[in-house]
């Protein structure tokens, strides 16, 4: 499969990132690389540190030590709405969509990033403001033709089963056009056939828009089959990084998830 | 030029007036100015009782209830109201503690259970429904004279040290210490205190270990209205049973916001920070911007504050997470 | 049947986002509107016009200003009323100063200043959340309460303390001041609420809306998703404290037309919000029925006892009134909490199948 693959440069670079709440370690020195167009899964038991590294890759945490260097440009602090003008977008752990709105509202809020209208237009509602709505909307709907969700276009997401939630919830993350696509367990809670589902989208997503995306996952056929390259994080430390089957095979990977005996 | 000049010495002795004035007023005649900080010490007190009662319930059930003040005033009605019907004082005190667990009972069946789960704003809103309901009804019951009202509480003027003080104020500090310790103790180490803070934390799994909300819910209520019945009672011994008193709680609303919503220790720290700030301030500040600040002071004081620390006195920091 | 929407097929994304994209709703629209517009100023006695329905309108206009900010935006505000002396006083300041200045341009600059002003106060919002802000917010409404009748200026100097409105002209008519007539009166006030709300439906639908919607529904993700919450909570603020302002400024002119500042106390503001909250968090229709209902209620109140036969003392029957207001308002919210406009929605489903079941 990676021959066909058209991986091109570094994209993100993140170098000896330490984290810590007051006393406790969340990352300490990790440092991992993402390129273009690939798919890179971040694995390892839970309270690893995954979802502090996308929050950290994000923005949302503030890292004590180290540097992040996204598309050329180096960064130790961000605030999170200008990684996400930056083309960094994302989904969550736990569905955060905003479910008073409908899906195709929620979906459309991934767009505002890119709509600059003043108020004074919109207030009116005419033309320049109304002219940029429709763009959006047809943007929008081509997403949700991508995610075959058109029966739910305008049902409020609190409606929705969990599954379609994830579902409108990457429609959202790939509203934004993002360079950078963080999933953190897009596939958590599934079914067998929703699970198949999402993995065809990540995998359509990553062939049709070339984005790159990082990835969270626990089902380790799914990381197996979709990534490129594979970082396994355990109790905050790097412990293994490189293409699935030699992380498999590495007996620091096997003994985090199996445990060791300390004798 | 000498218009210039003038202007140069006006501003100045406004400068004067604000940021040097008062400090020497303050050490030049440093036993007023302690009588100043004892006196709003002594308020503080009192703005705590009545801040307690909100914390009390916001702890338990996650409600901001605007009829905290509501129930002060109806309890004291309800006290004073048997009083001059010649009833005895202990008797009074006893059969109004009994209204307002009727309050609470009824509270609970009319208007909480049937909101279970709703948004925090619309119980708030609920809330403030309760306030004109027991203002209506305690107005209703008991009229809506002024009413004096005398527990028996001992209230001459003695002098210590050069400051004028009054017994009632010491009482009033006295008594709510003795609550507050009373209330800690309680929630530390009794049955029904771990099953509070249990629901504090969480409803559902306090449901789902067995824990009777039901129960809980009407506790905390009667125990919020005890407390406003001795806020009551200090409130109206002080300064006569009337409608006003339901609007100590818009003074009890700032304590709250600077201790925090769930903190007892918050709500009393608070109040005494509040009322000491504000005393000063309207002694030494007020009267250059033209008196009347008691109504906005402590907002701003207590505003000013969370901008440097938005957790309030003795919140921990969130650390946010998604 | 009655409310079907089979047979109206939309081709275009114009139509399907128009703000009523069903031929129903377009013609109660209309039918709304005559009724505003014509039947109502030929029709409507002169107490009718001055004590409910301009109160109506101008209280639909503050409750609008209100829920863009708690039902939109999820910023709860207690500070209603001061923003609304804001605007009056703006309003009495610029006309006493500039007489000849349009009046429809007062009220807007009114609107403005009582913007800024709401930008100030919404800064605490950026720090702290939920109730700790509604509380927060309440230092707006005293202060700035303190602030109108401590100042002098504001009021011209007038010991009385009242600020009382000039007349002034607009198309040849008397719009303000006591000469005005209800008509007139009301026309204006129409024309401002009319607009005013036709506005904040295009901002709520429109991208500005939705960031607000993100922040209340989750300040965080909406965060990460690129909506700077800086941006969309004191733009949140800065508009509905402009409704708020509008509405300040018409209450003084078109309405009680003489007032003091105890006319913005707290109890207004919680009068906005029970509006709101009755009407509807999130909904601009609900923001009209609230306000009607919360206007029409005290006035049936105070006119039941004597309806029925009973002659209460006086004072009696306003602590009756009282109470029954509180217990209304449990009711309802414990009823729909959802608000009425709600119901409405709910009525509009069912229309789609009646007569028949399914």
């Amino acid at each position: 499969m990676n021959e066909t693959r058209n991986i091109g440069d570094t994209l993100l670079k993140v170098d000896n990132i330490s984290l810590s709440f007051g006393g406790v370690k969340a990352i300490t020195g990790v440092s991992l690389e993402i390129r273009e167009r690939e798919i890179c899964a971040i694995i390892g038991p839970n309270g690893a540190g995954k979802t502090s590294m996308l929050n950290v890759i994000n923005g949302f945490y503030h890292p004590q030590e180290g540097t992040i260097t996204f598309g050329g440009e180096v960064r130790k602090q961000m605030r999170p709405h200008l990684a996400a003008a930056g083309g960094i977008a994302r989904t969550f752990q736990n569905v955060a969509l905003f479910t008073g709105m409908s899906t195709l509202d929620n979906i459309m809020t991934g767009r505002n990033l890119k709509m600059k209208k003043n108020f004074l237009w919109q207030a009116l509602n005419i033309g320049p403001a109304r002219k940029e709505e429709l763009e959006h909307r047809e943007f929008v709907e081509h997403i949700i033709d991508f995610l075959e969700i058109e029966a739910i276009r305008k049902t409020p997401v609190g409606r929705l089963p969990y599954g379609l939630q994830k579902r409108v919830e990457l429609g959202r993350a790939l509203a934004a056009e993002p360079k950078l696509l963080l999933l953190d367990e897009p596939m958590a809670g599934m079914n067998v056939e929703e699970k198949e589902d999402m993995c065809r989208f990540i995998l359509d997503t990553n062939d049709e828009f070339g984005t790159t995306i990082g990835l969270i996952e626990h089902d380790m056929g799914v990381v197996m089959d979709l990534s490129d390259h594979v970082v396994v994080l355990d109790h905050g430390e790097k412990i293994a990084d490189g293409v699935p089957d030699v992380v498999r095979a590495d007996q620091n990977v096997i003994d985090a998830y199996l445990g060791v005996a300390h004798d | 030029m000498f218009r210039q000049n003038g202007s140069f010495a006006k501003t100045m002795e406004v400068l004067n007036a604000i940021f040097v004035l008062p400090f020497v007023d303050m050490f030049t005649e440093p036993v007023f100015f302690a009588e100043v900080v004892v006196g709003g010490l002594l308020t503080g007190v009192m703005y705590s009782l009545v801040a307690l009662g909100f914390v009390l319930i916001f702890k338990a059930s996650g409600v901001f209830n605007f009829a905290q003040g509501a129930m002060v005033l109806f309890a004291a009605l309800t006290l004073v109201g048997l009083m001059e019907k010649g009833v005895p004082v202990w008797l009074a005190l006893i059969i109004a503690a009994g209204v307002m667990v009727i309050v609470a009972v009824v509270i609970e069946k009319l208007v909480l259970r049937p909101l279970v789960n709703q948004p925090d704003i619309i119980l708030f809103m609920a809330t403030i429904g309760i306030t004109f309901f027991l203002e209506g009804f305690g107005e209703t019951v008991w009229g809506s004279d002024i009413h004096r009202l005398d527990v028996g509480i001992p209230d001459a003027t003695f002098e210590i040290g050069g400051m004028l003080l009054n017994e009632f104020d010491i009482w009033a500090a006295a008594i709510g210490a003795a609550m507050v310790a009373f209330l800690a103790l309680f929630f530390r180490y009794t049955v029904i205190g771990r099953a509070l803070r249990a629901v504090a934390d969480d409803h559902q799994a306090a449901l789902s270990v067995g824990i009777p909300l039901k129960t809980i819910w009407i506790v905390v209520w009667s125990v919020a209205g005890f407390v406003g019945l001795v806020a009551g009672i200090m409130w109206g011994t002080k300064s006569g049973v009337q409608f006003s008193l339901s609007l100590i709680a818009l003074k009890a609303l700032p304590v709250l916001i600077l201790g925090g919503f769930t903190s007892i220790p918050g709500a009393i720290v608070g109040g005494l920070i509040i009322g000491v700030g504000e005393k000063v301030a309207e002694i030494y500040w007020g009267p250059l911007i033209g008196g009347a600040i008691e109504n906005w002071f402590a907002y701003m004081l207590a505003l000013a504050f969370l901008l440097f620390r938005p957790q309030g006195l003795f919140g921990e920091k969130i650390i946010e997470r998604v | 049947m009655l409310y079907r929407e089979s047979g109206q097929y939309k081709t275009s994304y114009t139509d399907d986002q128009a703000i009523f994209p069903l031929k129903q709703d377009r013609w109660l629209m209309a039918i709304a509107l005559v009724i505003a517009f014509v039947v109502i100023p030929l029709t409507s006695s002169e107490y009718m016009l001055e004590a409910v329905i301009i109160p109506f309108l101008i209280f639909a206009l503050a409750a609008i200003g209100l829920n863009l900010l708690a039902g939109y935006c999820g910023q709860i505000s207690l500070g209603t009323g001061g923003f609304m002396a804001v605007g009056g006083y703006t309003a009495y300041k610029l006309t006493t100063s500039l007489p000849d200045m349009n009046m429809i341009i007062v009220f807007l600059l009114s609107g403005v200043a009582a913007a800024f002003v709401g930008i100030m106060f919404g800064i605490p919002s950026l720090r702290i959340k939920g109730f700790y802000l509604a509380v927060a917010t309440l230092a707006a409404q005293f202060f700035l309460q303190w602030l109108f009748n401590k100042v002098e200026w504001f009021y011209n100097y007038n010991p009385s303390g009242t600020i009382t409105a000039p007349p002034r002209e607009m198309f040849g008519f008397v719009v303000t001041g006591p000469h005005a007539t209800a008509e007139a009166r009301y026309m204006i006030t129409l024309v401002v609420v009319a607009v005013l709300a036709l506005v904040a439906k295009n901002l709520t639908r429109g991208h500005i809306g939705r960031s607000w919607m993100a922040i209340r529904d989750m300040d965080i993700a909406a965060e990460i998703i690129g909506i700077r919450p800086l941006h969309a909570k004191l733009s949140a603020f800065a508009i509905s404290s402009f409704y708020c302002g509008v509405a300040g400024s018409l209450f003084v002119f078109t309405w009680l037309g003489s007032v003091e500042t105890e006319a913005f106390n707290i109890n207004l503001s919680f009068q906005v919000l029970f509006m709101v909250i009755i009407g509807g968090l999130g909904s601009i229709l609900g923001s009209f029925i609230g306000a009607a209902f919360i206007t029409a209620v005290p006035i049936l109140l105070t006119n039941a006892p004597q309806f029925f036969g009973f002659n209460l003392p006086i004072d009696l029957q306003k602590h009756f009134e009282v109470m029954i207001f509180g217990v209304l308002i449990i009711f309802f919210v414990i009823v729909e909490p959802h608000g009425l406009a709600r119901l409405w929605q709910i009525t509009k489903e069912k229309l789609r199948l009646w007569p028949f079941p399914y």
